[in-house]
């Protein structure tokens, strides 16, 4: 039992363990590496770097030792973008690591070890089972000034509805929408399902990963209610700023990723142009 | 809606924030060079005139908007990454306090162990 913990503690603090100890159950691996507390870690590498490793997957290297994802595997992304990404924003830590500002390698991690082992299907059900609760479809009746905000801003009308239950999507609207998410890969609906969490809404995530709305635009539609409410009532900076700031950089991350992702086979086509003519 | 701020700003905020995150050595960096290659690929010289709206026009000027878009995106993740950050050193980067304030909070101090 007390060699059992031990171990368990080996593997706690070692991301890149070249060679990993007795193997467990990797489901149990999985649960613990995710569930474990830790969130901040001295920095212990000085340089970051990628390379191309095998079928054409970039890697990131702290120095000498190639990243892993916190489920074991290697850590490899398809394309190069969004290698030299996660790459800034490893270089980007000071003194000790700060997991919860690195986005982009959280969205990496969950793509590669996929814990809570989803699959396209469930993601695009679950994608349509929010657009019930979009946010964008929740009008209310008063105060005066912000109904009229939201008939300003709030101008898609797929359906809306000013109860506590949620406004009736047609059948053929939800088709579409699944015809249309089928379309996104596996990285690209993990980076989607990240966004609809964030803003609360697949209506304005759709907006953003089709280049209707910026990140700034579609945060601040997302906090309509609250925005106006702090113009009624004045903004406390720890707080509102801490959270819209927060929220930026995730859908930011998030929205990032879905383009990063879905776009990889359109830039190798472009480069291959160049070379040709 | 405010419109996107134009490319010139975007890519001059993009390298103020490396500039901000990685110190003099910010031109060494992988992410500077891709960058550079970006903006300078996509540099729009002027408004699409109506000779340039060809098939042909058309297909670049839409890479360029999401390029644009895209770029755009970036510096919002490292600008409200960082003012994020400095805000959650501001105000809630304090953690706990020691046991000797939170005895002294009620005018309590704590007992001194022999040896």
């Amino acid at each position: 039992m007390f060699r059992s913990i031990v171990r368990l503690q080996s593997q706690f603090g070692n991301i890149l363990s070249p060679n990993k100890v007795c193997p467990r159950s990797p489901h149990f691996r999985f649960a613990f590496k995710y569930s474990s507390a830790i969130t901040e870690r001295k920095r212990f590498y000085q340089d970051v770097s990628i390379s191309q490793g095998e079928g054409g997957l970039y890697e990131i290297n702290l120095d000498r030792k190639k990243l892993k994802t916190p489920g074991g595997k290697l850590f490899t992304v398809p394309n190069e973008v969004l290698a030299i990404a996660v790459a800034t924003e490893w270089d980007a830590q000071r003194d000790t690591l700060k997991f919860y500002t690195m986005h982009l390698t959280t969205l990496c991690n969950t793509a590669l070890d996929n814990p809570t082992q989803r699959n396209k299907e469930q993601m695009i059900n679950a994608a349509l089972k929010f657009l019930e609760t979009d946010t964008v479809c929740y009008r209310v009746d008063e105060p005066h000034g912000l109904v009229e905000l939201q008939k300003n801003e709030y101008y898609v009308t797929i359906g809306s509805s000013s109860s506590i239950l949620g406004p009736e999507i047609p059948e053929a609207t939800k088709d579409t929408f699944r015809q249309h998410l089928n379309s996104y890969n596996f990285w690209s609906l993990t980076g989607l399902e990240f966004v609809i969490t964030q803003l609360k809404s697949v209506v304005l995530s759709m907006g953003i990963v089709d280049r209707h709305l910026s990140v700034e635009q579609a945060v601040l539609l997302s906090r309509l209610e609250e925005e106006y409410q702090i113009q009624h009532w004045g903004n406390v900076e720890w707080a509102h700023d801490y959270d819209m700031y927060e929220l930026r950089a995730r859908t930011a991350a998030g929205a990032l990723f879905v383009h990063l992702s879905s776009e990889s086979s359109n830039v190798k086509r472009k480069l291959l142009q160049d070379r040709e003519g | 809606m405010a419109a996107l701020l134009p490319p010139l700003r975007v890519c001059r905020g993009i390298l103020k924030e490396l500039r901000t995150m990685q110190g003099p050595k910010y031109k060494l960096s992988p992410a500077y060079s891709y960058i550079m290659d970006q903006f300078r690929k996509n540099k729009a010289s002027s408004p699409p005139t109506a000779s340039q709206l060809t098939v042909t026009g058309e297909m670049y000027c839409r890479a360029q908007q999401e390029a644009h878009h895209d770029s755009h995106t970036y510096l919002c993740l490292l600008a409200s990454s960082r003012t994020h950050l400095a805000l959650h050193k501001l105000y809630h980067g304090k953690g706990d306090r020691s046991r000797e304030e939170v005895a002294g909070l009620v005018g309590l101090r704590l007992p001194t162990q022999p040896g």
